[in-house]
């Protein structure tokens, strides 16, 4: 129970300092103890955040589950089906934003057209399994889950594609090149045979294992299971890379390109990686999502969505994998909850479903004015970004004396100046 | 010394495009030496060691070091060779801790053991003890003398066998322009050879022991250090002499 009864406000304070402070004190009174349940039960509050994702659809449709059969759902506006569906589409936008936050918060890569991966591997999933009567699009006709390594690959391959001959642009120039890429992607579905146009894809096949059919509990619900293990596996792969090699490069190129490239740091390399690895989830995140609305189209993936995926990265905060999951769950989630508690009525006189992009833009306005480094922002980016902390300068430090070390800093700004007055 | 030159630039063309930067320059630096290449603002000087690094590959002509033909070698492999650049304007990492800073130095080390590096560490703080004071505060926040500093001792963590450093002087002011120098020649005294870049001819041709004057491009003179410093042709163009 070591370090269970840690005090809340100083935990707090570590990460978000002036957030910390505002806390009221009965607000701290309350949540102590269970912060001192969370400290102690460890490693536990993993499993116990796989439970509450297990649980949650359970809740919304509790028809699924045998003897509950007679219990409405306790949760309000976002229930049955739809509240499901709502689940999925949130967990289909968590997968894009963590692949977008390897590409942009950790390598510092703007992308503006990441949803053209998704839909790669959407459209790789769609042409390699048994899809309805439109076998003719098909390059051949596997099962459905024998698929997704390939999208996942094909996805990757793409990130290389788009990534090498792009490495010498920087900022905007490259986000001209990935919002031309996306357009490329969607033009060529929109005008392949192979892919029948804007037509689309109907009649994607569902994943079987054997005679075992995945649709048992309901074929929302077995998506959003599928989901879980998805979003875990990102989550995994990106707190690993984050602090290995791979990531430290990444940060150093961030930071300053030519001093990453002066130490030794294989800059094209690593930023065609940073491509590839970003895509990958969204290689995932298609596949699912071919099989789980069984139709797709050029017009499933607009430039909005690329748009929408990148405010949520950026609302959650670049470079936080926290951030990712918040913000996704903010741009997708919020919106249709929000509609269906409306009853389908306006909201300040803009019709539901867009006006939630109205709310997105003014969102992300009040969150870069006052957390310019996104709701969850990790510390070195809030380091990056606030210039009241960055005064500070210190960030891995907790004993040393920044006001000594600011002193010597005023005094040799002083000399400096004092020499050049001489001079 | 004799035999095979450390660094050796044989007939280096670099292009931009059309236009020819650096126009069929012979250079080399030997163990032990600081070499300066000195020359105006435009002459190719940062060109030439953007060359070396492979970071701009020459058009033309070869780079040997230790003998070897680096020519089209990709960058990462130029910097693991050991020939490390501080560039221009410094390029520290603003947003790391110096300690962090130092640690990048040492990045492309994959085979040094974790107390190599700290022993590395060591000697760097020992060189910079102002380094050593600040190693918990960001880069952005240093002074641009310290920045320097920070900048040549995250060069010195990747254990160079030649440092080139680009107009290390720059944006600097004069007192501190001269602490730089003094470190320059500590560095040189524990045997690292440098290829010094410079717009400040007087320190620069100081601290070295040969020089080169580079002009549009073209070699116009290379002497020992203090000859070059007593050439007429020098003083009046680089030292604002009538």
């Amino acid at each position: 129970m070591a370090g269970s009864d840690r005090d809340l406000r100083t935990y707090l304070g570590d990460r978000y300092p002036r957030t910390a402070e505002r806390i009221p004190d009965e607000v701290i009174k309350v949540a102590q103890p269970l912060f001192g349940v969370w400290r102690a039960i460890g490693y536990g509050r993993y499993l116990l955040a796989i439970l509450v994702m297990i649980a949650i659809p359970i809740l919304m449709k509790p028809e699924i589950v045998p003897f509950l059969e007679d219990f409405d759902s306790p949760i309000p506006y976002i229930n049955g089906s739809f509240g499901v569906s709502v689940l999925v589409d949130t967990g289909i936008y968590i997968l894009l934003a963590l692949g977008l936050s390897i590409v942009v918060g950790m390598a510092g890569l703007l992308d503006l057209g990441y949803v053209a991966f998704f839909m790669i591997g959407a459209y790789t999933a769609a042409l390699m399994t048994d899809s309805g009567g439109a076998e003719q699009f098909h390059f051949v006709v596997w099962p459905n889950l024998a698929a997704l390594p390939f999208a996942v690959l094909v996805c990757v391959l793409a990130g290389v594609a788009l990534g090498t001959p792009t490495l010498r642009l920087r900022g905007d120039y490259l986000a001209i090149v990935t919002l031309g890429f996306h357009e490329i992607v969607r033009q060529t579905a929109n005008n392949l045979p192979q892919t029948n146009g804007s037509r689309g894809i109907p009649g994607i096949e569902r994943p079987q294992l054997g005679p075992i059919e995945f649709t048992v509990l309901g074929s929302e619900n077995y998506w959003f299971y599928l989901l879980i293990p998805a979003i875990i596996l990102a989550v995994i792969m990106i707190r690993h890379l984050e602090d290995s090699r791979i990531g430290r490069y990444w940060t150093a190129i961030r930071e300053d390109e030519v001093a990453a490239a002066a130490m030794g740091v294989p800059v094209v390399r690593m930023k065609v990686l940073a491509f590839a690895i970003g895509a990958s989830t969204s290689g995932v995140a298609g596949w699912i999502y071919a099989g789980y609305l069984t139709f797709i189209s050029p017009a499933n993936f607009p430039l909005l969505a690329s748009i929408l995926i990148l405010a949520a990265v950026v609302i959650g905060g670049l470079g936080s994998i926290s951030g990712a999951v918040l913000g996704a769950v903010l741009v997708q989630g919020l919106p249709q909850v929000v509609r269906e508690a409306s009853g389908g009525e306006t909201i300040f006189g803009f019709d539901p479903e867009t006006g939630r992009i109205a709310v997105f833009g003014f969102l992300l306005i009040v969150v870069m004015i006052f957390r310019p480094g996104g709701l969850l922002a990790p510390k070195r980016r809030r380091v990056e970004l606030s210039e009241a902390s960055a005064a500070e300068g210190v960030i891995v430090d907790e004993t040393a004396q920044p006001s000594k070390d600011e002193i010597e800093f005023a005094s040799s700004v002083h000399e400096a100046a004092q020499h050049k007055e001489g001079s | 010394m004799a035999g095979t030159p450390l660094l050796e630039l044989k007939d280096l063309h670099v292009r931009y495009g059309v236009i020819e930067a650096v126009r069929g320059i012979h250079l080399s630096v030997n163990e032990g030496e600081v070499v300066t290449l000195i020359g105006g603002n435009g002459a190719g000087k940062t060109t030439t060691l953007r060359s070396i690094s492979m970071v701009h590959p020459p058009a033309q002509g070869q780079v040997l070091f230790k003998g070897e033909d680096i020519t089209g070698m990709k960058s990462h492999h130029v910097v693991a060779k050991g020939i490390v650049q501080v560039p221009e304007g410094r390029h520290i990492f603003p947003n790391m801790s110096v300690a962090e800073n130092l640690g990048m130095g040492a990045f492309q080390r994959t085979k040094t053991t974790k107390q190599e590096v700290s022993s590395d560490l060591d000697h760097v703080f020992e060189l910079f003890p102002i380094l050593q004071e600040r190693r918990k505060q960001l880069g952005g926040t240093l002074s641009g003398g310290e920045q320097q500093m920070l900048a040549i001792g995250r060069a010195l963590m990747a254990k160079p066998k030649l440092l080139m450093l680009d107009e290390p002087s720059m944006g600097l002011a004069p007192q501190v322009v001269e602490r730089v120098f003094a470190v320059i020649a500590e560095v040189n005294k524990e045997g690292i050879p440098v290829l010094l870049i410079e717009q400040n001819a007087q320190m620069a041709l100081g601290a070295a022991q040969r020089g080169y004057v580079i002009e549009t491009g073209e070699i116009v003179l290379e002497d020992d250090a203090k000859t070059l410093l007593g050439n007429d042709q020098v003083r009046k163009a680089y030292l604002g002499e009538e």
